[in-house]
């Protein structure tokens, strides 16, 4: 049995982003599915893994942690010699640049993006009537965000080194969801932000995240 | 005279700011402060998006080593300054670090929407003459609420929210915290709470903190 354990629902953009992980890394895991519809995320077994009442929660062994980019961060870490290198070993210098870029997915990227998720791909699924002042209000500032990629990736092949890292990582649960939606144009018109998409929504670890979301 | 090699650009006024100023001073690393005037804003200027390409502070430079993001400069410093002033505030093993990790996310995601929504409408839109949303405002003291609820939980189990050091998953919280407590007439989220009450005492009257209350309390 895989010591490692991730607690939560294949639909979810922050469960995504640790599996994603996980099998770039190569590393065994059991997925344990939370059933969200009949509350099971605030259950009192479930609060004892996520006090906060939201997926995922993590275990690897004993430890056991929740917030999808301290797992990911502690799984390219721990197992650091195991599968696709997500980190930039090195100096304190460039261990910062992949940590600026993580902010930057978490702090500017996430909240416009995961609006645009929740009302553009979200809603429909659940029979909710999308917000169109929220959609064109979310468009225009994951537009602004997007204009720091399109000159970062200009001069970056990816956002925080010149390969694939946890900061790219990041990204690609709420990107997937976008792109199904007419926000993919905020993507698409940007060239080296459209192109940088493509080839990280491409990764095989990627389409095994995906393949989940069909069981 | 060799010029200080740390620098951070901003007003101490800023929360995201004096997140960096707090855990320069933890860790005893010396620095400059460069103002940027926002009130002309120069934090949109060309010379200053070249250092910080969303047009926000703080920017941080350190030698050649030029960053942005308060906690991905905070992290940074307690890396490379891993022997200085405080040792033990970003952990001293993955499991601690992991944990720590943990809270610092729980802050930038949980904590920090609702208290910055606060922050501003309650402190600062007065100060700037700008009308107040009454809406936000409850929507949002609503979801700290919740917030808090899990955070009296936790803290009635640990002395800090990572462990039992206070820690950058502490830090964190002090920009906010303090203008909800001391600018917004919110101190009773934090005081009608027995655990977190006792939790903000004590990292609100650290040195460190405190410090940085003086530097934000001369720049006015």
């Amino acid at each position: 049995m895989a010591a490692i354990k991730v607690h939560g629902s294949p639909l979810s953009t922050a469960v995504q982003r640790v599996v994603a992980c996980l099998y770039e890394k190569g590393v065994d895991f059991q997925f344990v599915p939370v059933n969200m519809a009949a509350g099971e995320h605030k259950s009192d077994n479930f609060l004892a893994l996520n006090p906060f009442g939201q997926v995922p929660a993590f275990e690897d062994g004993d430890l056991k942690l929740f917030e999808s980019r301290a797992i990911t961060h502690y799984v390219a870490h721990e197992y650091a010699d195991k599968g696709t290198q997500l980190l930039i070993p090195g100096s304190n210098k460039d261990a910062a640049v992949l940590q600026l870029w993580t902010e930057v997915e978490a702090h500017q990227f996430n909240s416009p993006a995961s609006v645009l998720a929740w009302e553009l791909f979200y809603k429909p699924i659940f029979g909710k009537v999308t917000d169109a002042a929220a959609v064109e209000e979310n468009e225009g500032k994951l537009g602004k965000v997007l204009d720091v990629y399109e000159s970062r990736l200009s001069k970056s092949k990816y956002l925080a080194a010149d390969y694939f890292t946890l900061a790219d990582l990041y990204h690609l649960p709420n990107l997937q969801c976008l792109l199904g939606t007419s926000a993919k144009t905020v993507v698409e018109s940007r060239p080296h932000v459209s192109a940088w998409v493509k080839e990280i929504t491409a990764r095989p670890a990627w389409s095994k995240v995906l393949a989940m979301q069909k069981q | 005279m060799a010029t200080t090699p740390v620098k951070v650009h901003g007003p101490p006024l800023s929360t995201a700011v004096s997140r960096v100023l707090a855990c320069l001073i933890e860790k005893d690393v010396p620095f400059q402060l460069i103002p940027v005037n926002m009130a002309k804003g120069e934090h949109k200027s060309p010379d200053f998006l070249k250092i910080q390409p969303f047009g926000q502070v703080p920017a941080f430079q350190d030698e050649t080593t030029s960053l942005f993001e308060s906690r991905a400069i905070c992290r940074y410093i307690c890396e490379k300054y891993a022997e200085k002033g405080n040792k033990g505030l970003y952990g001293t093993n993955p499991l601690a670090k992991a944990s720590i990790d943990q809270w610092v996310e729980a802050e930038g995601q949980s904590f920090n929407p609702p208290s910055s929504v606060l922050v501003f409408q309650l402190a600062f839109a007065p100060r700037m003459k700008l009308k107040q949303d009454q809406s936000l405002i409850s929507q949002n003291e609503a979801k700290l609420e919740k917030v808090l609820e899990v955070y009296e939980k936790r803290l009635g189990e640990s002395r800090f929210l990572a462990g039992d050091e206070f820690s950058l998953a502490d830090l964190s919280h002090l920009p906010n915290a303090h203008y909800l407590v001391n600018a917004a007439d919110r101190g009773e989220l934090f005081t009608s709470k027995e655990n977190v009450g006792r939790w903000w005492g004590e990292i609100s009257s650290r040195d460190s903190w405190k410090k940085v209350v003086d530097m934000q309390n001369q720049s006015t």
